[in-house]
């Protein structure tokens, strides 16, 4: 499908990004020839092909990878916000939300 | 010590017969990479004083007799997306400040306690996306052949710093080949284990059914002693597997009469560089005359594995960048009027370009209305290039490939058009996306003087045998030319 700059648009408004006019006309031929190339899957006829679903070899799909259920400690509050832009009160503190 | 020497086998001897003593060996490496970072930029994080704490500890206790630990005194560089606790990791991004880990990777841990140092972090592509180290915040890392050319990406850092004899060994992240591409590109060793074999707790993750922590050395043998250190189950890791870790430098005894390598011959036709083509033509004729069997074999589909790549890469890279939004730690836009409006602001400003463009593809791939004609169909084009491994490793115990279509290639060459960029992942990105292990090994040089590599690829869990494989190559081809730019002389020269 053809991508315009008001899809790129629409994207970068979905990826929290605010780009610049620039960005936006760069971006929209870049993006829909890598999006064309993509397009090249469409020769292939998968339509009876199960998706795969990640990396995993068939052993671990068969293993149980879930560790024991045990309490262990945690970062704390205060290693957890020592690199936060703007902590505050034992919180992470944003712009106002409305 | 000639830079043909330095490697943790001849460290490991020169500290015990007392040749060199281990505070003297980690501070030559720190100097190295403190007088060539000018040249190179390889390093983002030099750490003097931490190394040489952890040098005087291990001597300590080597003096009391602790001696045995099998990486003691080796200096270890580390990708700047892998944490090391009181190191930055700042992924080559404005967007995380740079944040400081509270933890360390467990691969790092590992290391550590097998007495490897590690001297600092290294320069990559911007959160590991890019093949020449361009993407990078703080500016591109040289090669060390040719410092007007790329080291490849995007352990770019890393790799120069094994090249130029800074480090013997160091530790890079793969997600479509960011450690066996610049090991081609520098004429070093970059080993992918399988998918799972190395815990990637503490890796900055980028697209996780992909990414992988990856091995670079001088020689196979390194590789060999850091894959043995760092391999095996880790709790913290759900994707790291309970599969038993075989003896790997055991198992390097030269001996491959009888195996079987099969070469994807559709594959070196369109778009392979002269010289490349030439060098991996010689490399194939050494394996035959080394006892493997050399046949042909097709994987029909591995010529989709760059666009099922770019789909599912980016997909999961947009889902996994949401968490940067300047609310925990890093970089935050300032005086941006709502919430909205700083996730906005602090994205748009702390990610760079190439970031940008693949957190929007992803977003666009997975947005409603495409989910099903392109992420849907990528994973089932991937289920097709499974079933294309399968069927090869049932003729075949290993494949050969270039590990990239060209030698280094200049700076600036390839920046403005990404795709171009993107297809020199085209022979390594298949391991990444079915999860078998891949290594790259210097098969010789270019017409222009720059090395070229020779990738094999094997069975899940078979690191041993493809170890083998290289090291049975290198043992009659090691590369005896070096790098323009290194941190130490040859005694030949």
């Amino acid at each position: 499908m053809p991508i315009t700059e008001s899809d790129i648009a629409k994207i970068a408004e979905l990826a929290h990004l605010e780009i610049t006019p620039e960005e936006r006309r760069a971006f929209t031929p870049q993006i829909a020839e890598i999006v064309a190339y993509v397009e090249q899957l469409n020769e292939l006829d998968t339509s009876l092909i199960e998706p795969a679903t990640g990396g995993l070899t068939p052993e671990h799909e068969r293993a149980d990878a879930s560790r024991e259920d045990a309490v262990r400690p945690s970062l704390g509050q205060k290693l957890a916000l020592d690199q936060a832009p703007d902590p505050a009160s034992g919180h992470f503190r944003v712009p106002k939300v409305l | 010590m000639p830079l043909s020497e330095y490697n943790v086998e001849s460290i490991r001897s020169r500290i015990a017969s007392g040749e060199e003593s281990l505070r003297d060996t980690v501070n030559r490496s720190l100097d190295a990479a403190e007088r060539l970072n000018e040249k190179l930029n390889a390093f983002l994080e030099i750490d003097r004083k931490g190394a040489l704490a952890r040098a005087e500890e291990l001597s300590a206790n080597q003096q009391a007799g602790e001696s045995g630990l099998p990486l003691a005194g080796v200096p270890l560089a580390v990708k700047d997306n892998i944490c090391v606790r009181g190191l930055q990791a700042s992924c080559g991004s404005r967007i995380l400040g740079p944040y400081h880990p509270p933890y360390s990777a467990t691969v790092v841990e590992r290391l550590q306690a097998a007495g490897a140092v590690v001297v600092g972090k290294t320069n990559l592509d911007e959160f590991a996306m890019g093949s020449s180290n361009e993407n990078s915040a703080f500016g591109v890392v040289r090669n060390p052949w040719d410092t007007e050319r790329v080291p490849g990406g995007s352990s770019g850092g890393s790799a120069a710093a094994v090249a130029a004899g800074i480090v013997p060994v160091a530790l890079g992240s793969e997600t479509g080949g960011s450690v066996r591409q610049p090991a081609a590109l520098c004429g070093i060793v970059g080993l992918k284990p399988t998918y799972g074999r190395l815990s990637r707790y503490g890796l900055v993750a980028f697209a996780s059914s992909l990414d992988h922590i990856s091995i670079f050395g001088r020689n196979v043998r390194d590789v060999a002693e850091v894959l043995q250190v760092a391999a095996g189950r880790d709790p913290l890791d759900a994707t790291s597997a309970d599969v038993d870790v075989p003896d790997y430098k055991a198992a390097l005894t030269t001996d491959i009469k009888g195996v079987r390598i099969g070469v994807p011959r559709a594959l070196l036709s369109e778009g392979l560089d002269a010289d490349v083509s030439e060098r991996i033509e010689a490399a194939i004729e050494a394996y035959r005359e080394l006892g493997a069997e050399v046949i042909d074999i097709e994987l029909p589909h591995a010529k989709y594995c760059i666009a099922v790549y770019y789909v599912i890469a980016t997909a999961e890279a947009s889902s996994n960048l949401a968490r940067f939004d300047g609310v925990r730690y890093g970089f935050r836009a300032e005086e941006a009027k709502n919430l909205r409006e700083m996730y906005r602001r602090t994205r748009d400003e702390g990610f760079g370009a190439e970031v940008k463009r693949r957190i929007m593809l992803g977003t666009f791939v997975l947005s409603s209305g495409y989910y099903d004609a392109y992420y849907r169909k990528a994973q089932q084009v991937r289920t097709l290039l499974k079933i294309d491994f399968e069927h090869a490793f049932g003729v075949c115990d290993a494949i050969l490939t270039p590990t990239t279509p060209t030698p280094a290639f200049l700076i600036g060459e390839k920046v403005d058009d990404p795709l171009s960029m993107y297809l020199n992942d085209i022979y390594t990105c298949t391991a990444n996306l079915v999860g078998v292990p891949g290594i790259s090994v210097p098969c010789g040089l270019s017409k222009d003087g720059l090395p070229v590599g020779l990738q094999l690829m094997s069975r899940h869990w078979d690191e041993a045998g493809l170890l083998n494989l290289a090291h049975a190559y290198e043992s009659k081809h090691p590369l005896l030319e070096r790098p323009r730019v290194s941190a130490l002389s040859d005694s030949t020269s």
